[in-house]
């Protein structure tokens, strides 16, 4: 019963998607011009001929390398802020006034600062990667510790755990992680716009030469180009490895952090 | 052996009231002693316990345990709660092992001490589960064992049965007496079941409604193993109910 549950529900995934390409298969022909909607068939042969090159490769490489710099970033700032913020009172009420400020100012807004501070290169993408992400990631992790259930909070006082840093590490984080890590699963969501805004600036690295490379440097490029087949292809890319990413980070999480959980939360 | 004396306690709402949760509680409590609190709801015998427990502190009056004044939790009181408090993120035998591994004793002696006090509650089969995996009465036995490791000279349970249905209600308290007999801890419990006070106790306190005083302390002078339905056992049920049912009414008004 169960198996066939599972197997009626991937015929209808396959269904819908299947529906969707066929859809805007028809629209596309029936519209008629590639420069405003190029059909699937053709985003296909231009994707089947990009990935035949290793140019796909490295634009992939590429923005991954901002989004593990900005995401790495946010992490080590987000959660141990958040866990501060969560914890301490006083220094929750000193901090806080001042995230408010900066929270509301949309990353995008940094990238003149971001290319004044770091140049072009891949920390300016990695630091407007990093503001986009840092906050989800902090905020999860500050209502993640503020959640915290009291009465687990005075067990483990009872049992013998006093100090703030043994609480901390040993009732409060464990308590908070299904929330941090939803903040994390947040914060990449807001990290992947932000690498393709980022991008739109031309930042170079030295991984391959002096070309500019990037799945979103890519997008802007065929589009100043007219090139709208290529366009959908970075764009049906950068979702897929963001789907990708997002799918490895559940999976981990959940196997390794979340197994005592009862429901599938994250 | 564990001393109240003139002990008060007055909380502040935000609106600035004053309630007055305990006032002038002086106890006694001898050594292996198993004194059930009852009383009406809010009159302040969670918040004693509380403070017994040292996560709470007294505005006013003295709490020994062996003559030793509280000033915070220690490892001479352990505490099972009222909601369950395993800890959802460790299996069963981790729950267990957790105030060793704060004592920084070794893994497998922990483990091996932790199984021991497993097999007390006879859930040997259930350590590598984790809590959600558990019955409510089985997560209230593992937060039994859980306290018990920790070798504590006092055992506070508040209402810890308070949740669980009444057939294994019954058998959590033929089970917490054979600990009791076993271990020989000296045990607070609170509970608002008059036949659990009279199956249970050595000592039955009750407290009045607001402010929560002692109102008086009953004597539970019948053999062991008791039975719950002699007609002993009911002479005391009747006086207790009678006492209760006064200041019941009394919180009504």
């Amino acid at each position: 019963m169960g198996q066939f549950l599972d197997i009626r529900k991937r015929i209808l995934e396959i269904t819908s998607v299947a529906s969707a390409i066929i859809i805007w298969e028809i629209i596309a022909r029936i519209i008629n011009k590639k420069y405003i909607l190029p059909s699937f068939l053709e985003v296909v042969t231009a994707f089947l001929e990009l990935a035949s090159g290793d140019e796909l490769y490295r634009d992939i490489l590429t923005s991954l390398n901002f989004f593990v710099i900005g995401m790495g970033a946010a992490i080590a700032v987000g959660i141990p802020l958040g866990i501060m913020m969560g914890w301490f009172k006083t220094f929750d009420k000193a901090v806080d006034p001042i995230i408010e400020v900066i929270r509301p100012i949309p990353p995008l807004a940094w990238i003149p600062f971001a290319i004044l501070w770091f140049g072009l290169t891949q920390y300016a993408a990695g630091f407007v990667i990093f503001v986009g992400a840092v906050f989800p990631i902090l905020v999860n992790t500050y209502t993640g510790f503020r959640n915290t259930p009291r009465v687990l909070v005075e067990s483990g006082k009872v049992l013998g755990c006093i100090k703030n840093r043994d609480l901390i590490f040993r009732i409060a984080l464990p308590a908070a992680l299904p929330s941090i890590a939803t903040g994390v699963r947040v914060g990449m969501g807001v990290g992947w716009m932000c690498v393709v805004a980022a991008e739109m600036f031309g930042v170079r690295t030295e991984m391959f030469g002096l070309s500019t490379y990037g799945i979103g440097w890519k997008i802007w490029h065929w589009n100043s180009l007219h090139h709208m087949d290529l366009v959908m292809t970075y764009m049906l890319g950068l979702g897929l490895i963001a789907l990708v990413i997002d799918r490895l980070f559940r999976y981990i999480v959940q196997e390794w952090w979340l197994k005592w959980q009862t429901g599938v939360v994250v | 052996m564990l001393s109240i004396k003139n002990l008060n306690k007055t909380y502040h709402t935000e609106e600035g009231e004053e309630v007055v949760a305990l006032s002038d509680i002086n106890l006694y409590v001898a050594d292996k002693e198993f004194v059930c609190f009852i009383g009406p709801s809010g009159c302040g015998k969670t918040t004693l316990l509380r403070i017994t427990a040292g996560l709470e502190k007294p505005d006013s009056g003295t709490l020994t345990v062996n003559n030793e004044p509280i000033t915070g939790p220690g490892p001479d009181r352990g505490m099972v709660f009222q909601e369950y408090s395993l800890f959802p993120w460790r299996t069963v035998l981790k729950n267990i092992t957790f105030s060793l591994e704060l004592k920084k004793i070794p893994k497998s002696e922990r483990e091996k001490i932790a199984r021991d006090f497993l097999k007390v509650v006879g859930l040997s089969k259930f350590a590598d589960s984790y809590p959600h995996e558990l019955s409510g009465g089985m997560k209230q036995r593992v937060a039994i064992a859980r306290a018990l490791v920790n070798d504590p000279d006092v055992l506070l349970m508040d209402e810890p049965f308070g949740a669980v249905d009444a057939q294994t209600r019954n058998r959590l308290q033929h089970e917490l007496l054979n600990i009791w007999e076993n271990k020989k801890k000296t045990v607070l419990f609170i509970t608002h079941s008059v036949d659990e006070a009279v199956f249970l106790a050595d000592k039955v306190v009750v407290f009045t409604a607001r402010p929560g005083r002692v109102k008086e302390v009953i004597n539970v002078d019948l053999p062991r193993p008791r039975e719950r339905t002699s007609f002993e056992a009911n002479e005391v049920r009747e006086h207790l109910l009678a006492s209760l049912g006064a200041e019941i009414q009394a919180a009504i008004d």
